[in-house]
């Protein structure tokens, strides 16, 4: 997962409405505008070239491979015929092994999202918060311990993380230090939820769960929790995540000016209504951008599965992005490889959709709306008794906006 | 309140006489919260560094110290083997040639066609800009899992399966290095251009000479940015290639630790490889590191 990337992308989201503010700052009335035609697509020709031949023209590629039977051999193109949606059928509908490790990979990864994006999010959202103090010694050491892990590469971090949770690891020691007993971590297919309940005594499904879910798994597997070797990679997430996240709350916090901070302090607001009734709402844009981020990079869990043993222990590991890969390259089944790539895609746009319609500007939920309606009525009384002089405040306004 | 105790108060460091009174209640409050706020704080450092550092102790250890007791900081002998063992039975050397040779294939490109690119698509003027800018920001909502299978297709296609051309060309440009530029060229006034322009510089010319040097943020974040991703590419050496030969960095150490050379924990072995691969991104780090930390806002202030 490229950190980098994440950055990047969140810059844009934000900058683009000042692109907006800029645009039209071309040169105009120019003589020579054909010269100019030429030189803008020479400027793009090899951006155009690239992208079209090793992103777009691919796409299409896979498209055609995810509705045939191809089998490794030669070009797709003449060496395979055309079965309509069997591919998808195989992994989405039809019973079986292929829609089976389908179902476990979207259960392995829908707990890593469903865990990883809130914590992440808030853990990165309270350490900008924290180094951003302007009392705090030492902010400048912080800041880089925090993003120092979103530096190193994917690979580095993993193999750090292998040795850390071994069996006679080093977290294993600090727990054994507390008198905790570690798992053996990356060798512990167990769901946690199910370990839950099996610490209260529940240690089979009850005969309600074990009836079929969807992708062939019944509800018992869905409801199984994270494994405790996911657990691992969701640690990891975190910690690799939230030094860049991070960054984009702390550039956020510091457009917050200090103003509105001494206000809402002056008003008598404690440090908690302060966060939650002031910066957070100035955060907005930003969180909806790092929500954003968050949900679409932990769709796409791969190096982190490749590397810690290709979805053991038991197949908890397991996610579509690695599955996509499993099936193409080492199972040749490639329709069915790039069925389960474009239902990935489909997942994250989808998952993003959602996430901006839940998160789309109506501000603060039912409490907030509630709130908000209450200052409104108070504003509206305000207004009634001081109309006139509000009336001829905005005529003074207006005529002097004209004088202007 | 009598005098004389006025004088105490004054003549007395109030922190350690004085009764009670609200205001220092309150500072004493704050206090306590500062002292806690630091303790949770160098807590949460200490996590977020230990791991580095017991890797880096890890690989001076010996197999056997490094997995009886992982967490100490000092070795219990010092031995460098792991080291050794890295330069002579593995390929380490050739894996970072690579992996250099392709970063900075990949960098100098990414750079300059990245910035020739948002240069066009933010200053000229020419027909079908808008829907190409269009298609540059839709290409960015593309996850890069899901290119994985087709790029393979397209590599196998096109011959380029095993090669270096492989597994550098369809990182050269990335829609988003494009993006910044593009928005980065905006920010500048349009007027040093035009006098340069006047003067009789030709476009490519202006481009080179006067509006280039003055992007010099903006490159220096797509520089740190487009070397520590293609340092640090993994998936796309994946499926770009398989032999042994072509292997980065990334891939190389990768075949260590998921146990693909021998078996038996080699943990001094890969700690090793992970501090040694990790060492250019963490020296560009430290050099641009008022840039990265103030990437985000920087990118908007210039």
């Amino acid at each position: 997962m490229g950190p980098t990337i994440l950055i990047i992308r969140s810059n844009l989201t934000r900058e683009s409405a000042m692109a907006q503010s800029l645009r039209g700052t071309t040169f105009r009335g120019r003589g020579i505008r054909g010269a100019e035609a030429r030189y803008g697509w020479a400027f793009v020709a090899p951006a155009i070239l690239i992208i079209g031949v090793f992103l777009v023209i691919p796409i299409f590629l896979a498209l055609f491979v995810s509705f045939s039977n191809w089998n490794g051999l030669g070009s797709p193109l003449n060496n395979s015929a055309l079965v309509g949606v069997d591919n998808y059928a195989k992994v989405l509908v039809e019973p079986g092994l292929a829609q089976r490790d389908f179902g476990l990979s979207i259960r392995n990864n829908l707990y890593y999202v469903i865990i990883v994006v809130p914590l992440q999010t808030a853990l990165a959202l309270f350490l900008a918060v924290q180094v951003n103090r302007r009392i705090l010694r030492g902010r400048g050491f912080f800041r880089t311990a925090f993003y120092f892990p979103s530096v190193t590469s994917s690979v580095a971090i993993v193999t750090i993380f292998i040795f850390l949770f071994t069996a006679s690891g080093a977290v294993n020691a600090i727990l054994g230090f507390f008198g905790a007993d570690g798992p053996n971590w990356f060798a512990d297919p167990s769901g946690i939820i199910h370990n839950l309940l099996a610490g209260v005594g529940v240690t089979s499904a009850p005969d309600a769960l074990l009836a079929a879910g969807p992708l062939g798994l019944d509800w018992w597997s869905w409801l199984s929790g994270p494994s405790v070797a996911m657990c691992v990679l969701i640690i990891l997430a975190i910690f690799t995540t939230s030094g860049t996240f991070m960054l984009l709350f702390l550039a956020a916090l510091q457009n917050v000016s200090g103003d509105i901070d001494e206000a809402a302090m002056v008003d008598g607001a404690g440090p908690f209504r302060k966060f939650f009734s002031v910066t957070l709402p100035m955060l907005k844009p930003t969180l909806f951008t790092v929500l954003t981020l968050g949900l679409i990079g932990t769709w796409q869990v791969f190096d982190q599965i490749y590397l810690t043993g290709k979805g053991a222990p038991g197949k908890t590991l397991l996610t579509p992005a690695y599955l996509a890969y499993d099936t193409s390259f080492k199972g040749l089944n490639w329709g069915e490889g790039a069925a389960i790539s474009f239902i990935l895609f489909i997942i994250i746009v989808s998952f993003t959709l959602l996430q901006r319609y839940v998160l789309r500007d109506r501000d603060l939920g039912r409490s907030g709306e509630r709130r908000a309606a209450k200052r409104e009525k108070q504003f509206r009384n305000e207004a009634a008794v001081g109309a006139a002089q509000i009336a001829r405040k905005q005529e003074d306004s207006i005529s002097q906006g004209e004088r202007r | 309140m009598t005098t004389t105790e006025q004088a105490i108060r004054v003549a007395t460091p109030p922190a350690t006489l004085t009764p009670p009174n609200r205001k220092h209640q309150l500072s004493a409050r704050v206090r306590t919260t500062a002292v806690l706020s630091y303790l949770v704080l160098i807590l949460l450092a200490l996590i977020y560094i230990y791991p580095f550092l017991i890797s880096i102790a890890g690989s001076f250890k010996t197999d056997s110290d490094a997995t009886q007791d992982p967490l100490s900081l000092i070795p219990a002998t010092w031995t460098s083997a792991a080291y050794e063992r890295l330069f002579t039975s593995v390929p380490l050397l050739q894996w970072t040639a690579n992996s250099a040779f392709i970063t900075v294939i990949v960098t100098i490109g990414r750079v300059f066609f990245d910035s020739l690119a948002g240069y066009a698509l933010s200053r000229l003027r020419f027909r079908g800009r808008t829907i190409i800018f269009a298609g540059v920001v839709a290409v960015m909502a593309v996850p890069g899992v899901v290119l994985l299978i087709p790029r393979f297709l397209m590599l196998k296609e096109l011959g380029l399966y095993d090669s270096f051309g492989g597994m550098i060309l369809p990182l050269v440009i990335d829609a988003a290095g494009i993006f910044i530029m593009k928005q980065f060229f905006e920010s500048i006034p349009v007027s040093v251009e035009e006098a340069a322009r006047i003067d009789g510089a030709g476009v490519f010319r202006t481009f080179w000479t006067v509006v280039l040097p003055m992007a010099r943020p903006a490159i220096i974040t797509l520089f740190i940015l487009s070397f520590q991703g293609s340092w640090n590419e993994f998936s796309h050496f994946v499926i770009s290639r398989q032999d042994p030969a072509l292997n980065t960095l990334t891939t190389g150490v990768a075949s260590l630790t998921s146990g693909e050379l021998g078996t038996g924990n080699q943990y001094p072995l890969q700690l090793a490889a992970a501090v040694l691969m990790s060492i250019p991104v963490v020296v560009i780090f430290f050099i641009f590191q008022k840039r990265l930390m103030n990437t985000t806002d920087g990118g908007e202030k210039g």
